[in-house]
């Protein structure tokens, strides 16, 4: 009999049974709620006369509409506190553990869940959040719901959800100096389509997944979605029983090595069968920058944007007008593209080796961030802005002239005070850089890793940081 | 619930690939409580200018007003999950939405609210388009039980994902009244799986 796949196993753990539909009826062991897409599922469930099935398995934080320059209450935005009091209210009402500002606990959901350890291997997670995909990175199986999903979960602890197809992705070899996370899963979308995963779940594997910390494969499990998988996951090893030992919601001390030894139970077999495979050179892979208007247009530093005479000809309206909308000339460089805003941080890029590694870029440029530019440093969690204090990074990042924030999402979709305005061009370390995301109907987004944006809010261009790292071959 | 096994109405054009669920529904209507009042907001920086005048926009044209039925390019709504983006649609007075591909997140969001989503090849969904937009009059059948999309004189093969079909015309595309029906196992399966900050529940699993 042929082996399985982790999302096989996981998937056969936790389906309840079949629906008529066809789809299967799925426990979910950790729900995690914010505030922008639970309290409508909270006013069904009162509508319904429903109660929360199991409170112990729904945690909460707010991160969304929180402002990061400050955080006195109540909020200068009315609404963002009216949200804020409802989930304070709903979970208080119902039992359930939130994360709240101030409690040091607070942070961007899939930043909060694995550094408290409620993110475990063998997981079915869920959120009302696209980017849920992250938690895959411990070998979870973790996707996005809509609302009306949240309020089954509320109600059922189960959604109902079609089976996926798994797709392996071997990112082979080993990556060059300078070139991060985000690089290789910006490779990846590009090179398989912001439409590519539409119908799998993507396991990622290879010598460059299989030798990345949890951060950074929590960076590539983050955008699964960008590339239209609705999960990615990393099969759990060494590296992610070292990550979780002693988090305050891991199984405890006289429980580890009967939890370690399922964990690795669940890992895909060596003959697991997988509906497709594909090969990537992770040694190709180079600093990436988008362009467009979807996180699959983007190119290396050193590539030009492209010019729709030059394309396909199915792909020539999507990119004249991205580059109508971005404002950028067909065939020019991007290396040397002039910017106004520089941001680090969301659950892409948000976590402390996303800070270091970026103060590591600023003190190896010197000097501040470049005239005119605006720049911010918004860490993923409190705990992350407490470790990075400890450090000294927001020290550094001070004293080069960039903002020191507190948690919460900030600037990747604009729903706090964090936007850009006008026509403003960010260069910005979070996931999308769709029409309008940043918050201006005109804005517009580079997405790259924290060490580009780093480097570019230093020279007020987009620079490539091997150049300011002396590392580029 | 309705079964759904037809939907027949006037058309709207919605043209262009890859729209995400941002420019559905911009992010700063997300904030609030409910999801009352969000067809206003549909497509809204793509509507209207920033002093709010109304821009050349299909949804904007006179006798487009009264459609019920959205035809869309290829991996319509990617990106955020938010269900705002089918809710917004949904109560603008959409029933269905015909396009080339749809984003897993926003197909089962809309399925489940009960908005029809159903796919053409893109030869059909290219003389579609071109059909409606010269017959702001005419009417477009979505047949989901004959798996068919009519229009004018024409008859094209829909796809739609089965699971999503049968619960449509089934009436059972809202499932939560069937997910409660097995909450003995689910309590089973809660009392017997590891969870966070739970003590106990590995022994065996390995």
């Amino acid at each position: 009999m042929a082996g399985k796949t982790l999302y096989e196993k996981v998937w056969d753990a936790h389906e309840v049974r079949r629906l008529a539909s066809g789809q299967s009826q799925l426990f979910i062991d950790l729900h995690l709620i914010h505030e922008v897409t639970s309290p409508q599922a909270f006013g069904m469930l009162r509508e319904l006369g429903l109660k929360v099935a199991m409170p112990h398995r729904t945690f909460a934080t707010v991160d969304h509409i929180v402002p990061t320059d400050a955080r006195d209450e109540p909020f200068a935005d009315v609404l963002a506190q009216a949200m804020i009091e409802e989930l304070r209210k709903n979970t208080r009402e119902n039992g359930i553990e939130l994360f709240d500002v101030g409690s040091g606990k607070q942070g961007i959901v899939h930043v909060v869940g694995p550094e408290q350890g409620l993110t475990q291997p063998g997981f079915t997670i869920v959120c009302g959040d696209s980017h849920t995909s992250t938690h895959g990175a411990f070998g979870a199986i973790a996707f996005g719901i809509g609302t009306t999903q949240v309020r089954d979960v509320l109600a059922t602890q189960t959604v109902a959800m079609p089976r996926l197809k798994v797709r392996r992705i071997n990112v082979n070899g080993e990556l060059k100096p300078g070139v991060s996370a985000k690089d290789v899963i910006l490779h990846i979308i590009r090179t398989l389509g912001v439409k590519g995963g539409q119908g799998y779940a993507y396991e990622y594997g290879g010598a460059v997944i299989d030798g990345m910390t949890m951060e950074e494969r929590m960076t590539v499990c983050n955008m699964s979605i960008e590339g239209g998988a609705r999960i990615g996951y990393v099969n759990p090893d060494e590296t992610t029983f070292a990550f979780l030992k002693r988090r305050p919601y891991a199984p405890a001390e006289d429980e580890w090595e009967e939890a370690v030894a399922h964990w690795r139970s669940l890992a895909s077999d060596p003959d697991a069968v997988y509906d497709d495979v594909v090969e990537i050179d992770g040694s190709q892979i180079a600093p990436y920058v988008t362009w467009g208007i979807n996180p699959g247009q983007a190119i290396s530093v050193e590539e030009n944007v492209p010019d729709p005479a030059n394309v396909p000809a199915e792909e020539a309206a999507l990119v004249a007008e991205a580059l109508e909308y971005m404002k950028l000339r067909p065939g020019q460089p991007i290396k040397g593209q002039k910017i106004d805003v520089a941001f680090v941080g969301s659950c892409t890029n948000g976590r402390l080796s996303d800070l270091r590694e970026a103060a590591r870029v600023v003190q190896a440029a010197g000097g501040r961030v470049a005239a005119g530019v605006r720049a911010l440093v918004v860490p993923g969690s409190e705990q992350v802005a407490r470790q990075a204090e400890a450090e000294g990074l927001d020290q550094i990042f001070r004293d080069a002239g960039f903002e020191w924030r507190y948690a919460g999402c900030s600037m990747c979709l604009a729903m706090n005070p964090d936007k850009l305005v006008g026509d403003e061009i960010s260069i910005s370390s979070s996931n999308r850089n769709f029409k309008g995301r940043q918050g201006s109907p005109q804005g517009r987004t580079l997405l790259a890793s924290p060490v580009m944006v780093a480097a570019a809010a230093l020279a007020g261009e987009v620079v490539d940081v091997r150049e300011v790292l002396g590392v580029k071959a | 619930m309705e079964a759904i096994k037809k939907v027949r109405g006037r058309a709207v054009v919605i043209p262009g690939d890859e729209i995400d669920t941002d420019r559905i529904i911009p992010a700063r209507y997300l904030k609030a409580i409910t999801f009352d009042g969000l067809g206003e907001a549909l497509f809204y920086d793509e509507r209207y200018d920033e002093a709010g005048n109304p821009k050349d926009h299909p949804l904007n044209h006179p006798e487009r007003q009264g459609a019920s039925i959205m035809v869309v390019g290829a991996g319509f709504g990617s990106g955020s999950s938010r269900e705002h983006a089918p809710q917004a649609i949904k109560r603008a007075g959409f029933k269905a939405i015909i396009g080339e591909s749809f984003a897993e997140i926003f197909f089962g969001n809309a399925t489940q609210i009960g908005l029809v989503c159903v796919t053409l090849d893109p030869e059909d969904l290219g003389v579609l388009a071109e059909w409606v937009e010269a017959n702001p009059e005419g009417e477009v059948e979505v047949d989901l039980e004959a798996r068919e999309v009519r229009f004018g004189r024409r008859v094209a093969p829909l796809a739609i994902r089965e699971a999503a079909r049968e619960a449509l015309v089934s009436g059972r595309w809202d499932p939560l009244a069937e997910l409660m029906e097995a909450m003995d196992e689910i309590k089973r399966l809660d009392a017997a799986r590891p969870g966070p900050g739970k003590r106990g529940g590995y022994r065996g699993l390995a």
